[in-house]
């Protein structure tokens, strides 16, 4: 291929990137304030889908009204997650909390699969596009960036704008310190589990509007999410935007390079070059 | 140190055997089947443990050498005619150095971070191998039936693979208990309760490693035999990983017998509830929830529940 393919590659998986990076700021975030790594991750993303997708083709919601609806009901979802499966263990080993969030994946694929089976679904919706001399923006990829870049800036002003932000930051940094200055650390931590499975949810929201998808499809940017949240530092909200972005340019970039299917294998390589040479990140870690 | 040491690892052998010649007494076909997947179950989960049990380090991808042993075998009977017997060993041996190569830096890594490194080792493995033209790319290699005729026909094949899976699990069983007596085990349970205490902890976990790397290439090797067929989104399943480790849970870590109650457990839990039509839907959810309870609640898991729950068994359940 030629450089002239090289912009609009670039493009395309630059705009991937921010709604990968919002996806990624959930597992981060959840990693930074309470050490869990959240195998439900992937299966929160794809119910996420399904929330835009049953509102669409039942009610005909639009699909970003939908994704409100999604993003309200991560927040519930997470806090129901950390109170069923997390709370109890919180302070246990790793193997314990890796088991424990994905015995919730294995819940919530099996009920999605047996409603919604896994026959491809689509949110069908076009909003034109705009440009021209060879790269053309689609308007719900231009729409899914400003949105991304709208929940990061939340997350942000959540996380140093206000009171419950601050208990947030305070307990990801030393949660004993946190509870000696009257923290709640139990509802600061269910919160920010709701608060990621959100982000997670919204960003699969997003990526309903873009691509098609199963039950499954969870799995997927899951294991994007793992590989970006390495490559910004794990526990690092900024990084998992800027790995996100990363990670999308690369994707764009390389196809232009090497066929589609070594794309992964490169990923996959870098992925595990960071936790090797540089396990936190190439932002250097921040809690 | 207990002083009276109950026949343990000879009774559990003697047990597991007499399980195994049941199908072929009374001639069934689909229980020889059935027992044939426990005990690669059963080879995979007390792989495991001896990695994540007894020295504390989560191997989430450890399915990554199944695949390379099932690969690298298949590979051999396939362009060189090789004996069967002859391939597995030869799969198993590369795959098992595979491990001592990238074991040395992923071992550096600690908890969480090593865990995610051997995803992505899996998850590599399976989309280089995916692009691999030698090894058949995204199809994968499959067997001539002609194949077989060296072992007198596809049956004959099939008796021989559940004789070497079996001999494979009893093999693991005994090594997972020679380690956990050992002074070898001893210096990896420590280093499970605290990084920087035991002998030369760097490389006792390389070792264990490498020894927990061996079993599932064998057995990766066997049942690609039977199989006929290898590709690679089975051969590098990610859920068959999680689930090995999902058995060792149930059974108890750390315990000899806890990976084989486990993972006996888990193949009749998953047999009950595909067959109960009623079930069958939510086959998953049902998992999810007993392995959740489990963790929330049987910390220990079974073998190790019953330990705590009655010392008296310490002699004699291991």
């Amino acid at each position: 291929m030629s450089v002239d393919a090289l912009v609009p590659s670039a493009i395309d998986g630059l705009m991937l990137g921010f709604v990968y990076g919002l996806a990624a700021m959930g597992l981060t975030l959840i990693f930074g304030v309470m050490r869990v790594i959240n195998l439900s991750h992937g299966p929160v993303i794809a119910l996420g889908m399904f929330v835009v997708y049953v509102l669409f083709t039942g009610a005909g919601v639009n699909p970003y009204l939908g994704l409100i609806a999604a993003a309200g009901l991560g927040i519930l979802f997470g806090v129901a997650i950390y109170f069923v499966a997390v709370d109890r263990i919180i302070n246990a080993p790793e193997l314990t909390t890796l088991l424990a969030t994905y015995s919730v994946n294995l819940m919530i694929v099996g009920v999605a699969t047996s409603v919604f089976t896994t026959t491809p679904r689509a949110v069908d919706i076009s909003l034109g596009s705009v440009g021209g001399s060879g790269v053309t923006i689609l308007g719900t990829h231009a729409v899914a960036v400003a949105i991304a870049i709208a929940g990061a800036a939340l997350l942000y002003a959540i996380l140093f704008r206000t009171r419950i932000g601050k208990s947030i930051r305070a307990v990801a940094n030393n949660r004993a310190a946190a509870e000696l200055m009257g923290i709640d650390s139990r509802r600061v931590l269910a919160l920010s589990f709701g608060i990621g499975t959100s982000l997670a949810m919204t960003s699969g929201a997003l990526l309903s509007t873009l691509f098609s998808f199963t039950p499954l499809s969870g799995a997927t940017y899951e294991v994007k999410s793992f590989v970006i949240v390495v490559l910004g530092g794990l526990g690092n909200p900024t990084g998992a935007l800027v790995g996100g972005i990363v990670l999308g340019l690369l994707e764009g970039v390389s196809t232009v390079f090497i066929p589609v299917s070594w794309v992964p294998v490169l990923e996959y390589v870098i992925f595990i070059a960071i936790l090797l040479v540089r396990p936190t990140g190439l932002l250097g870690a921040r809690a | 140190m207990i002083r009276v040491r109950a026949p343990f690892l000879p009774a559990l052998l003697v047990v597991l055997a007499v399980v195994a010649a049941l199908p072929l007494a009374v001639n069934n076909n689909s229980l020889r089947e059935e027992l044939f997947l426990m005990f690669m179950l059963i080879t995979l989960a007390s792989s495991i443990n001896i990695i994540m049990g007894y020295t504390g380090y989560v191997s989430f991808g450890h399915i990554v050498f199944f695949g390379l042993g099932g690969y690298f075998a298949f590979y051999l009977m396939q362009n060189f005619n090789a004996h069967f017997l002859v391939a597995a060993l030869a799969g198993a041996i590369p795959a098992s150095a595979i491990a001592l190569v990238i074991g040395v830096p992923i071992l550096r890594l600690r908890g969480a971070y090593f865990a995610l490194a051997t995803i992505g080792i899996n998850e590599a493995m399976r989309t280089a191998i995916n692009n691999f033209e030698p090894f058949g790319g995204a199809v994968g290699m499959f067997f001539n039936f002609s194949v077989y005729d060296t072992y007198g026909g596809a049956r004959n094949a099939a008796l021989l693979a559940y004789g070497v899976m079996v001999v494979v699990a009893l093999a693991t069983v005994t090594t997972s208990y020679l380690i956990r007596r050992s002074k070898f085990g001893l210096s990896l349970m420590a280093i499970r309760e605290d990084q920087d205490v035991g002998i030369d902890p760097a490389r006792a976990k390389v070792v264990a490693y490498v020894i927990s790397s061996f079993f599932p290439a064998l057995a990766g090797a066997t049942f690609f035999f039977k199989n006929g067929i290898i590709e690679p989104g089975v051969a590098f399943d990610l859920l068959r990983s999680i689930e090995s480790l999902v058995m060792c849970v149930l059974g108890g870590t750390g315990t000899v017998a806890g990976p084989i109650v486990g993972a006996a457990l888990y193949e009749w839990l998953r047999g009950f509830l595909i067959t109960t039509p009623a079930l069958a839907n939510f086959q998953l959810f049902l998992a999810g929830l007993l392995l959740l309870v489990v963790v929330l609640f049987v910390t220990a898991g079974l073998v190790g529940w019953l330990r705590n729950r009655y010392p008296v068994l310490r002699a004699y359940i291991q």
